[in-house]
C-alpha cells in the first residue's frame, strides 16, 4: 500500500509461505493413517485371548481377497473376525463421526467448546435409550435392540426441538440455539432422572449406556451405523467451505457469497444425523468430539477442507486405541479412557498453543 | 482533529460524479428507499444514484443509518421500502454468490472463534470464487500474495490473525475484501482503529483502487477531514435521510455542520 515499502515483499513470498504451510496435513494424515492401521491389528489382536499379530495380519489379508493359506484354528477365525473386527470398526466409525461432528458444531457455532452433544443429542439419546429400557417390551432384530433406535430417534427429536424452538426467540440466532440447546438439553436430562429412578432393577443398563463403550458390537450394528457416518461426513465435506467462511461470522460469510440460514439448516442436520448414528451403536463418549478438531485445527489451521477428513482419520485411530486401553484392565467404559487420555493431553497442548497459536 | 498535511492538489484530478449520469444503468439506483426497524425510522426518502465506478463517502453523526444503508446495499435488509437496484437489477433479486462476486464487504469488527494465521483470513475473500472441493488454486493464491502486499500486512503473514491490534485486524479484513476481486468495495469505517500513518495509506490505497482498477468505492467514514480530502463525492445523512450529496466544499458547509453535528465546525478546522 505505501508506494516505497510495497516493492520490497514480491508476491512470491507470499506464495511461498502459503505452500509450506500445507505440508503439515500430509504428515498428519499419514501419522493418523498409520496409528488407526496399528491400533486395527492390535485391537483385533488383543484381548481376553490373545490372538499372535501375525495370524491377525493374516486372517485379515485373507478375508480381504488375498491369497494367503488357513494355518490358524477355526477358533482364531470367529474370534478375529466375528467378534474383535466388528467392534475395532464400530470404535473407529464411531471415533471419526463425532470427530467430524464436533468440527461441524464448532464451526457451526462459532464456538471452541461446542461438541457434537451441545444442541441436546447426548439427553435426547439417554433419554431414549432410558425409556427402550424401561418400557416392558422386548424387540430385536438383527441385533439392534429398541435401546439402538430410540437412542437414535431421541438423539434426532432433542436436536429438531432445539431447532425449531430457537427460531422463534428474538435472540441472535447463534445465542438462541446454544441457550435453547442447554435448555432443552436440563429438560431432557431431568427425564433420564426421572426414568433411571423408576428403572428399578435395569438402572444398571441406563447407566451401562450412559458411560459408553463397544463390548455389545456387531456387524449389523456397524452395517447400520458406519454408511450414515459415512455419508453424512462426505456430505459435510462437501459444506466445508461454508464453514470456512463462517469463521468471521454469519454476516461477513454472506457477504462472501454463502446462504447462511441454508447452510446453517444443513450442516445442523448432517452434524446431528452423524451424531445420533454414533451415540446409537456407542453410548455417550465424550471428549473425541471436543478436543480431536482442536488438535487437528492446532496442526493444519482452520480450513474446513483440511480439519474435517482430518478430524475423521484422527478421531478414528484415537478411540481404536482408547477402546483397546480400555480392554486392558478387563472392562472399563471407553468414556472414562477417552477422559483421562484425553483431558491431560488437551491441557498439555493449551500450554504449549500458548506460543505460537491460541486453540 | 488535525487534518493531514498533504497537499490537496490532488481533489482537482480526481474523477468527479459521473460525466454522463442516467448513461448507464451501472451502479446503484435507490428510489424513495426506506427501513423501519421495531417501529423506529431508520431511512426515509433516500434516492441516490450512485455509478460503478465511484468513489463517495457516507457520513453522518452517530444513528443517522449509515450502517442501515450499508445494509440495505449489501443486501441484508430485504424488508426496506422503495426501490434499490444494483446494474439495472433489484439488489433483492441477487443471490448471495452472485453479490459476492460483484462487492466486497470489508466488516468494521469481526471476531474469530479459533487462531488462524493472517494469510488464511485473508484467503477467506477467495470463498466466492474458489472451487468447492479443490480449494486454492494458483489464481485463487495470486490475488491473497496481491492483496496482502496491497493492504501492506506483508510482514503479518504467519502471524495468529487473533493476537494483532485492532488495526492490524482491520487492514486484514481489507485484505480478505481486496482478495475477493470485487467491482465495489463497500467499507464500514475502515480507519476508525487505524493511527494517522495508516488511515492515509488506506484512503491513499482506496483512491488506487478507485482510478487506476476502476474498482467503485463506498465507505462510511466519521472523519470529515479524510472525507474531504479523498473522496470526490461526499452524502451526508441525519435522521435517516439524505441532507446533502455532492463535491466535499458543497457538503461541508458551516451551517450544514453546525445543523447536522451541532457543533462548531472551526473546532475541526475548516
Amino acid at each position: 500500500m505505501s508506494v516505497g515499502a510495497a516493492t520490497e515483499a514480491p508476491t512470491a513470498v507470499h506464495i511461498g509461505r502459503l505452500e509450506r504451510a500445507r505440508r503439515r496435513p500430509l504428515a498428519l494424515a499419514l501419522t493418523a493413517l498409520a496409528a488407526l492401521g496399528l491400533a486395527i491389528v492390535a485391537g483385533v489382536a488383543l484381548g481376553s485371548v490373545s490372538v499372535p499379530f501375525g495370524d491377525t495380519i493374516a486372517v485379515l489379508a485373507q478375508r480381504l481377497g488375498w491369497p494367503v493359506a488357513t494355518t490358524w484354528p477355526e477358533t482364531t477365525q470367529v474370534i478375529v473376525l466375528d467378534l474383535r473386527l466388528p467392534r475395532v470398526l464400530t470404535a473407529a466409525v464411531v471415533g471419526a463421526g463425532l470427530a467430524v461432528a464436533g468440527t461441524a458444531f464448532q464451526g457451526l457455532l462459532r464456538n471452541p467448546l461446542a461438541d457434537p452433544y451441545v444442541l441436546g443429542a447426548a439427553s435426547g439419546a439417554a433419554l431414549g435409550a432410558a425409556i427402550a429400557v424401561i418400557i416392558p417390551v422386548s424387540v430385536a432384530w438383527l441385533g439392534f435392540g429398541l435401546v439402538h433406535a430410540l437412542a437414535f430417534s431421541g438423539a434426532l427429536i432433542a436436536v429438531a426441538i432445539v431447532w425449531r424452538l430457537a427460531r422463534t426467540t428474538s435472540l441472535s440466532s447463534l445465542t438462541a440455539l446454544l441457550l435453547t440447546g442447554y435448555a432443552v438439553g436440563s429438560l431432557l436430562a431431568a427425564g433420564l432422572s426421572i426414568a433411571m429412578y423408576v428403572s428399578g432393577a435395569q438402572l444398571r443398563q441406563i447407566v451401562f449406556y450412559l458411560l459408553g463403550g463397544f463390548s455389545g458390537a456387531s456387524w449389523p450394528q456397524l452395517a447400520a451405523a458406519a454408511p450414515l457416518v459415512v455419508l453424512g461426513s462426505i456430505l459435510l465435506l462437501l459444506r466445508a467451505r461454508s464453514l470456512n467462511a463462517l469463521l468471521l461470522g454469519e454476516e461477513t460469510a454472506a457477504n462472501l457469497g454463502i446462504d447462511v440460514r441454508r447452510e446453517r439448516a444443513i450442516i445442523l442436520a448432517l452434524a446431528s444425523l452423524v451424531t445420533a448414528a454414533a451415540v446409537a451403536v456407542s453410548g455417550l463418549i465424550g471428549f473425541v468430539g471436543l478436543i480431536v478438531p482442536h488438535v487437528v485445527r492446532l496442526i493444519v489451521g482452520p480450513d474446513a477442507r483440511l480439519v474435517l477428513p482430518l478430524s475423521a482419520l484422527v478421531g478414528a485411530a484415537f478411540l481404536t486405541l482408547a477402546d483397546l486401553v480400555a480392554r486392558i484392565p478387563g472392562e472399563l467404559p471407553v468414556g472414562v479412557v477417552t477422559a483421562i487420555i484425553g483431558a491431560p493431553f488437551f491441557l498439555v497442548i493449551l500450554r504449549r498453543a500458548r506460543a505460537g497459536y491460541e486453540v | 482533529m488535525i487534518a493531514p498535511t498533504i497537499d490537496h492538489a490532488d481533489r482537482a484530478t480526481a474523477p468527479g460524479v459521473d460525466p454522463t449520469p442516467g448513461a448507464s444503468t451501472d451502479g446503484y439506483e435507490l428510489e424513495g428507499l426506506g427501513l423501519t426497524f421495531g417501529g423506529r425510522t431508520i431511512l426515509s426518502e433516500v434516492s441516490l444514484h450512485i455509478g460503478a465506478r465511484e468513489r463517495v463517502a457516507i457520513l453522518g453523526p452517530n444513528g443517522a443509518g449509515k450502517s442501515s444503508l450499508l445494509r440495505v446495499l449489501t443486501g441484508h435488509a430485504p424488508d426496506h421500502r422503495g426501490s434499490v437496484t444494483l446494474d439495472g437489477r433489484a439488489i433483492a433479486s441477487y443471490g448471495r454468490d452472485a453479490l459476492a462476486r460483484r462487492l466486497a464487504v470489508v466488516p468494521g469488527e469481526v471476531s474469530l472463534p479459533f487462531a488462524a494465521r493472517v494469510e488464511e483470513v485473508v484467503a477467506l475473500g477467495r470463498v466466492p470464487h474458489e472451487d468447492p472441493l479443490r480449494g486454492l488454486r494458483a489464481a485463487d493464491r495470486r490475488a491473497i500474495g496481491e492483496a496482502i502486499e496491497q493492504a501492506g500486512i506483508s510482514d503479518l503473514v504467519g502471524r495468529d490473525a487473533r493476537r494483532l491490534s485492532l488495526g492490524e485486524r482491520q487492514l486484514v479484513v481489507l485484505a480478505m475484501a481486496l482478495a475477493q476481486e470485487p467491482r465495489t468495495l463497500i467499507l464500514d469505517e475502515p480507519t476508525v482503529h487505524l493511527d494517522l500513518r495508516h488511515q492515509v495509506e488506506v484512503m491513499t490505497l482506496l483512491v488506487g483502487l478507485n482510478e487506476r482498477q476502476g474498482v467503485g468505492i463506498l465507505a462510511v467514514l466519521h472523519d470529515l477531514t479524510l472525507a474531504a480530502h479523498f473522496f470526490p463525492r461526499l452524502i451526508l445523512l441525519d435522521r435517516g435521510r439524505v441532507v446533502a450529496d455532492g463535491h466535499p466544499d458543497d457538503v461541508l458547509t458551516t451551517e450544514r455542520i453546525r445543523a447536522v453535528y451541532g457543533v462548531d465546525p472551526a473546532i475541526i478546522g475548516r
